[in-house]
């Protein structure tokens, strides 16, 4: 009885410190930060936290809340690790951890591939209730399965059933490529999909300039709309004075193009810099991200704060290709871009254009409170701005 | 002392000379000392073929029996994969998943997993278009990461990043230059903390850098070639007449190889590889296109973007012939003493043999996938990595 009591003792003392351990290990993991500090303690804590049983996966899992994402990395090798070598997972556990939506998105959605990797059955049953789900890659799943459902409706000319499946399918999609299937779809059957109000894209703008850009200088140099907006007052611009106008984007894409606010000869203005100004009313104080596509040179400002900028023309654009992290206040907010275009003169370099939308980490839009319809059509000024475009060579 | 000698036997088995452990091989040219590789091809040559989990264009390693693969995946490619797969069968030894931290955008032909890994023999030493830099050892144990987007919120490249890091002495060479916050950092290799960076020009520029000497490296921008101390990252000379951003330079027997003007041989001084080098040659005639000169025997290869090969006298840069292959290429040829292994971008693997008075195709075997990565060599078998595909092929 004794021999039974110490072995108890001693269980239960190796518990308490494999959980101690694991505890300290996460903690020393959780304190990486930039330019590698913490790495060489993360190392040591890594090594031992990767030796724990698979019972400890769901407090590793739980450790990436609020993780910065290096942090997190170290935890999903961690995982990766131990499940690795596990013959049975916590799969009930790994099942309530997924349950529960306050635990980050990205390590439910590493718990539901655990899952599916050993039973994936049971994660299958999983899938119809992750329609609305705050992890984006666990909700995927479950568009896709109403998409399909949507597909299949329609082979057997169900339409009005096609069509509500892929209603419900649209509003819960947040993936590019999702959203424009299910719209094609949606289309295809006479359907109306306002675009613009799924993504959250700002349409009304007010914009000025040509300003300079010669030799790129302009990114760097500040012109008065940096300092203060006012609509009354003209500036010196790059040929002459400027003043701000109204402009409006009826691109469904959300794509406020500053050619067609200052169409120059050819292929467009070279060496410019222009502003666009924006309203947004906030229905509530709340943080969001501003996602802005571009693929000129840019910088934005909130309520008269830089928020970002960036150097790097005619690379590329896409939906979301920048995520800005900011606190909106309630009510008014203003939004300042700067948008410069330099002196290319490749087929590929005409445009000077953004796109801007205001969202949730998932990407669900938040619309300003007072929205206005989607506009029908938009600006598309047809005399050429002041000739500042240099010739082609 | 007996776990020292085990430990260290077993390293040394681990990583041998015929391992292929960085970008473009053990001697960063693309030149193998292989023997047993086929020089004819047949569908018999093709010994296995695995699937990925995800894209690719980085090169595979070979480590011993470890064959070292990264790959991205998902929507926008913001999943990191590395893996090792057994170089006999092809089968899974372990896999390892992150999340990208950095931006994923690239343009469609190129992927998240553009950079070629880099090894000691002992650990692994990942990069990815993200800018996340992972250190693994081989049995895929986590030793450090970086995320240097998070450190550095502008170094990043809309088309994609691709410059493989270089391994010298304590430092892993990570070139990460791009038209807004461009930098080359070396990161001490046991830890992945700084031991220096340095501001580089601010452009894209897709190019590996060069191990010159056991304390040079060679960087090479859109203004040509520096010549940087691995040790600091203060700078030796520089070779200033210009150079390509997407092949990179070349070092064989103490000339380096730069794509500048078609090609330019640089001398590196040989008393003193601080002091200026000397230009041998420039030939416009050799032009490369995406992939790296390769230089074999005593003659320097260049394939431009229409798929033909030109071979020029290594002393004088003149041209000698040159064949038409079946192209396009993106991927860096590789070679034995005597033959070219080039595979296309539509996956067409050609056997160049290099000896006669002009190059003559010995063997052909269609892979029939989107290849853009360089070849590795080890084993005596070639691993070629598609998109989705890792293929074996060997005698």
């Amino acid at each position: 009885m004794r021999s039974i009591s110490t072995n108890l003792i001693v269980l239960a003392i190796c518990c308490t410190a494999s959980a101690a351990s694991i505890s300290d290990s996460l903690k020393t993991i959780r304190a990486v930060g930039p330019e590698g500090k913490g790495n060489a303690a993360a190392a040591q804590a890594w090594q031992s936290l990767a030796q724990a049983k698979p019972a400890a996966l769901p407090q590793i899992l739980a450790a990436m809340d609020g993780a910065n994402p290096l942090a997190a990395n170290w935890l999903r090798a961690a995982v990766d690790t131990i499940a690795s070598r596990a013959k049975d997972l916590p799969q009930m556990e790994l099942m309530k951890f997924i349950a529960d939506q306050k635990h980050d998105p990205r390590a439910r959605r590493l718990a539901y591939e655990l899952i599916k990797n050993a039973n994936p059955q049971l994660a299958a049953k999983l899938i119809p209730g992750l329609l609305n789900d705050p992890s984006v890659e666990l909700r995927r799943d479950a568009v896709q399965r109403v998409i399909d459902q949507g597909a299949d409706l329609k082979k057997i000319n169900k339409a009005d059933l096609a069509q509500k499946q892929y209603r419900i399918a649209l509003d819960a999609a947040r993936d590019i490529d999702q959203i424009k299937t299910i719209t094609a779809a949606l289309r295809a059957l006479g359907q109306e999909v306002d675009l613009p109000h799924h993504f959250g894209f700002l349409m009304h703008w007010k914009v000025v300039g040509p300003f300079d850009n010669t030799d790129r200088s302009g990114f760097a140099k500040i012109f008065p709309p940096e300092n203060k907006i006012d609509f009354t007052t003209t500036h010196d611009g790059k040929a002459g004075k400027v003043k701000w106008s109204p402009f409006v984007t009826a691109n469904e894409y959300g794509m406020v193009d500053i050619n067609k606010a200052y169409p120059g000869p050819g292929d467009g203005l070279k060496e410019v810099t222009a502003y666009a100004y924006t309203e947004y009313n906030a229905a509530a104080a709340r943080a969001v991200e501003l996602r802005l596509g571009c693929k000129n040179a840019w910088k934005i400002w909130h309520n008269g704060k830089l928020i970002f900028g960036r150097d790097e023309y005619h690379r590329g654009i896409r939906i979301d290709q920048y995520k800005l992290n900011v606190q909106l206040a309630k009510g008014r907010n203003t939004l300042l871009v700067k948008l410069c275009q330099n002196e290319q003169q490749q087929d590929w370099t005409k445009e000077w254009q953004f796109q801007l939308r205001v969202c949730d980490p998932t990407g669900t839009a938040i619309l300003a409170a007072d929205r206005p319809p989607t506009p029908k059509t938009g600006t598309n000024n047809n005399q050429p701005a002041n000739p500042t475009r240099k010739p082609r060579k | 002392m007996k776990h020292f000698i085990a430990l260290t036997l077993a390293l040394t088995l681990q990583a041998t000379a015929a391992d292929w452990q960085q970008f473009r091989g053990p001697q960063g040219n693309g030149v193998t000392s292989e023997r047993n590789l086929p020089i004819t091809l047949g569908e018999k040559n093709l010994k296995w073929t695995v699937p990925l989990p995800g894209r690719g264009l980085s090169g595979a390693l070979v480590i011993g029996e470890k064959i070292i693969v990264t790959c991205s995946s998902g929507i926008t490619q913001n999943r990191l994969h590395i893996l090792a797969l057994n170089a006999k069968d092809g089968s899974l030894i372990w896999h390892r998943q992150f999340w990208a931290t950095g931006r994923t955008m690239c343009h469609g032909k190129t992927s998240v997993a553009a950079p070629t890994p880099c090894s000691d023999g002992k650990n692994i030493f990942a990069v990815f278009s993200s800018n996340d830099v992972i250190c693994l050892d081989l049995d895929g144990n986590l030793q450090w990461l970086r995320g240097l987007t998070t450190d550095y919120a502008n170094v990043s490249n809309s088309l994609g990043m691709s410059s493989s890091p270089l391994l010298i002495g304590r430092a892993v060479i990570v070139q990460v230059e791009n038209d807004s916050e461009s930098y080359t950092l070396a990161l001490n290799k046991r830890t992945g903390v700084n031991l220096w960076k340095l501001n580089r020009p601010k452009a894209a520029n897709w190019t590996s850098p060069v191990r010159l000497t056991n304390t040079l490296i060679g960087l090479q921008s859109k203004n040509g070639i520096d010549a940087i101390r691995a040790a600091d990252g203060t700078k030796a000379w520089s070779y200033d007449g210009g150079a390509s951003t997407i092949p990179s330079s070349t070092l064989r027997g103490g000339v380096l190889y730069i794509p500048s003007h078609g090609i330019t041989a640089l001398e590196i001084n040989k008393a003193d590889a601080e002091n200026t080098p000397k230009e041998l040659w420039q030939s416009r005639r050799l032009s490369p296109g995406t992939g790296s000169p390769v230089v074999l025997g005593d003659k320097v290869f260049a394939t431009n973007n229409a798929g033909v090969i030109t071979a020029g006298n290594l002393k004088t840069g003149e041209r000698l012939w040159q064949t038409r292959l079946k192209g396009p290429f993106s991927a860096t040829h590789v070679a034995t003493t005597t033959h070219l292994y080039c595979v296309n971008e539509a996956g067409l693997l050609q056997i160049v043999d290099t000896r006669g008075k002009e190059g003559e195709i010995t063997g052909t075997l269609n892979l029939d996938d989107q290849i853009l990565g360089s070849p590795a060599v080890g084993g005596g078998a070639i691993y070629v990595r598609s998109n989705g595909k890792l293929f074996k092929v060997s005698k």
